[in-house]
């Protein structure tokens, strides 16, 4: 068979292989809101893989995606009484069209694009939670969606959304537009001498991946039903994405799932109960990841097999 | 007009102090072309050595000094040597020093709730003096008006030791090109060292002055103050550390105002002025062009 093809099939494998696991641990393990969190922070890296891992770009105000998802989906429900799952699904343009907003900032470079970006979502956090607002965003008292609380719906539009992102991935890694998006991060001048179209590559993954957030948001909304503006704009969230991201080895389609669900796990073994040492531990594994490990765990297995999905 | 008087002269207080919080950032970025996420997490660990001299010795904060100036100098120099030259040879080291800055900040806010715990400490004013100044008949806390001299007196022992010493100069060599500073002989780790530890060393100190000026402190202050640190030094320019005195003064009027007149949108003061500079002039008000974008 041909080499891409192979490739392709142990790609898909892979995505049955999670969808499936997801849609039947509930029925076997019965920490529901692990799994849901679970699969959500997956669902976040791969859509940050997008971004960093293809194009290079650091986006240190993922987070703001995801607020904007999930203040957009909530006030639809609650105002405009739209319905959840396309009130979800507007949450996620609504993080586009922050995403289109904030295109300029893609000509940045480096240190200064992630700085600017998580200046925008501090702005956007400030600006939803400002009491001046209280009558549209409920400023800093939160939301409450318990009218349409269902905790199974919502795990299971968890898993569709983990599904989209896990394709996305699949995607760009097969195909000839990520293959471009690769060779504008290796260099970007390079790439548009051999005609890759470099602002519309960049700003298509900088808007799918903001849409990842923007759905990952709009479902937690749904699925937490009570929240505050400084849950869905916590700087954390962005935090673990990038470290999960970082940690299993960023432009991988495993790389993000395997960093998400073993250090996820650990914040769930140790983070809840010892924030402080968690932090720690964090802060060390960053450092040690940084220095040594610069391509992440999956770069291990890369030694041993060439090709990882 | 009184509001405006106000507004203006602690502006430019809050200002003077404001580019002491940012200069340590930006000279370690123009030396080094590394960010140093961690940097609000250096200027909380300096206030916390104000606050334990001052609550453990019964002596004025302003004893931390000297003695913060030595300890960071070692800790600057243990960092440079640990993490920079490593850095450096790998693939981007300006991106991955940002992600390793933000965990050696994680690592430092850990162990400052290990050591001093979540709550809130802080200083009296009138450990700094008593009452207020006049100045254009508006009353100004006398705290504010000596931490903005102490900081100008900082700033200018940082703008003679720039100008007017061997070192400087080869300092400002190696901001200009490190490798034509290499090859006409200056030894580009030691002077980078040297400056890893003056950078550490003025967050620190702006750190002994925070408790006057910024509030109360606790080991989570860090990461607001390295976003406020980023929009000073951005505004001024990145990579050029006079420029940040320029910076600190339009944001320390910018937030006094926006203080006086819009009180709730103060928070988004630093932001917008971050994200407005960034896009209209990449390197700043005072910026040579430092990169391709």
């Amino acid at each position: 068979m041909h080499k891409k093809n192979i490739r392709l099939i142990n790609g898909i494998l892979l995505i049955v292989v999670t969808i499936v696991l997801f849609a039947i641990l509930p029925k076997i393990y019965n920490n529901n809101y692990l799994l849901f969190n679970l699969m959500l922070y997956i669902a976040l890296s791969e859509g940050l893989n997008l971004i960093y891992g293809f194009t290079g770009y650091l986006p240190f105000g993922y987070v703001g995606f995801f607020g904007t998802g999930a203040y957009s989906a909530s006030l639809l429900i609650l105002l405009l009484h739209v319905g959840v799952i396309p009130a979800i699904l507007l949450g996620g343009v609504a993080a586009s069209v922050v995403g289109i907003i904030l295109t300029p900032l893609l000509r940045l470079s480096g240190a200064y694009f992630a700085i600017a970006n998580l200046a925008a979502s501090q702005a956007i956090y400030y600006i939803i939670s400002n009491p001046h607002l209280e009558n549209i965003t409920q400023g800093p008292y939160g939301i409450m969606l318990s009218s349409v609380y269902n905790a199974a719906a919502s795990y299971n539009a968890m898993l569709l959304v983990l599904f989209f992102a896990l394709v996305l991935v699949l995607f760009f890694r097969q195909s000839r537009f990520g293959l471009s998006l690769l060779s504008i991060k290796e260099d970007s001048i390079t790439a548009s001498v051999a005609g890759v179209n470099v602002v519309l590559a960049r700003t298509i993954a900088w808007l799918l991946s903001a849409f990842v957030a923007g759905l990952c948001g709009g479902v937690f909304a749904w699925y937490t039903s009570v929240f505050y503006p400084e849950t869905v704009f916590s700087l954390n969230i962005s935090i673990f994405a990038i470290v999960f991201v970082l940690f299993g080895g960023a432009s991988t389609l495993i790389g993000p799932l395997v960093g998400t669900v073993i250090l996820y796990g650990m914040y769930n073994f140790i983070g809840i109960s010892t924030p402080q040492y968690f932090q720690l531990i964090y802060g060390i594994l960053i450092i040690l990841l940084v220095l040594f490990l610069p391509d992440g765990v999956i770069s291990l297995f890369k030694k041993v097999r060439k090709y990882v999905p | 007009m009184e509001l405006f008087f106000y507004a203006l002269i602690s502006g430019v207080l809050f200002g003077i102090f404001f580019a002491l919080v940012g200069i340590g950032l930006n000279l370690i970025f123009g030396v080094m072309r590394m960010v140093n996420l961690a940097h609000g997490d250096f200027i909380m660990l300096g206030a916390f050595g104000a606050w334990l001299i001052f609550n453990k010795l019964d002596i004025n904060p302003l004893w931390s000094i000297p003695i913060e100036i030595v300890v960071f100098m070692i800790v600057g120099f243990f960092v440079y040597y640990a993490f920079v030259p490593r850095l450096s040879k790998s693939k981007d080291p300006e991106m991955l020093s940002f992600i390793l800055f933000f965990g050696v900040a994680q690592v430092i806010e850990a162990l400052a709730i290990f050591a001093f715990g979540n709550n809130q400490k802080s200083i009296p004013f009138s450990t700094l003096g008593q009452g207020s100044v006049t100045i254009l008949s508006q009353p100004i806390p006398f705290a504010w008006l000596i931490s903005a001299i102490i900081s100008l007196i900082i700033i200018g022992f940082i703008y003679y030791y720039l100008y007017h010493t061997r070192m400087g100069y080869a300092t400002r060599a190696i901001m200009s090109s490190q490798e034509e500073a290499a090859s006409v002989g200056i030894s580009v780790s030691k002077i980078s060292a040297f400056a890893m530890g003056i950078g550490l060393s003025l967050a620190a100190l702006a750190g002994v002055l925070a408790p006057f000026m910024i509030g109360s402190i606790d080991p989570s202050i860090g990461s607001s103050l390295t976003t406020m640190s980023f929009a000073i030094v951005v505004i001024g320019s990145l990579g050029n550390p006079i420029g940040t005195i320029l910076g600190g003064i339009i944001y320390g009027i910018a937030m006094m105002f926006m203080q006086t007149y819009l009180a709730s949108w103060t928070n988004l003061v630093p932001y917008v002025i971050l994200i407005l500079i960034l896009l209209v002039k990449p390197a700043g008000l005072l910026g040579k062009k430092v990169r391709n974008a």
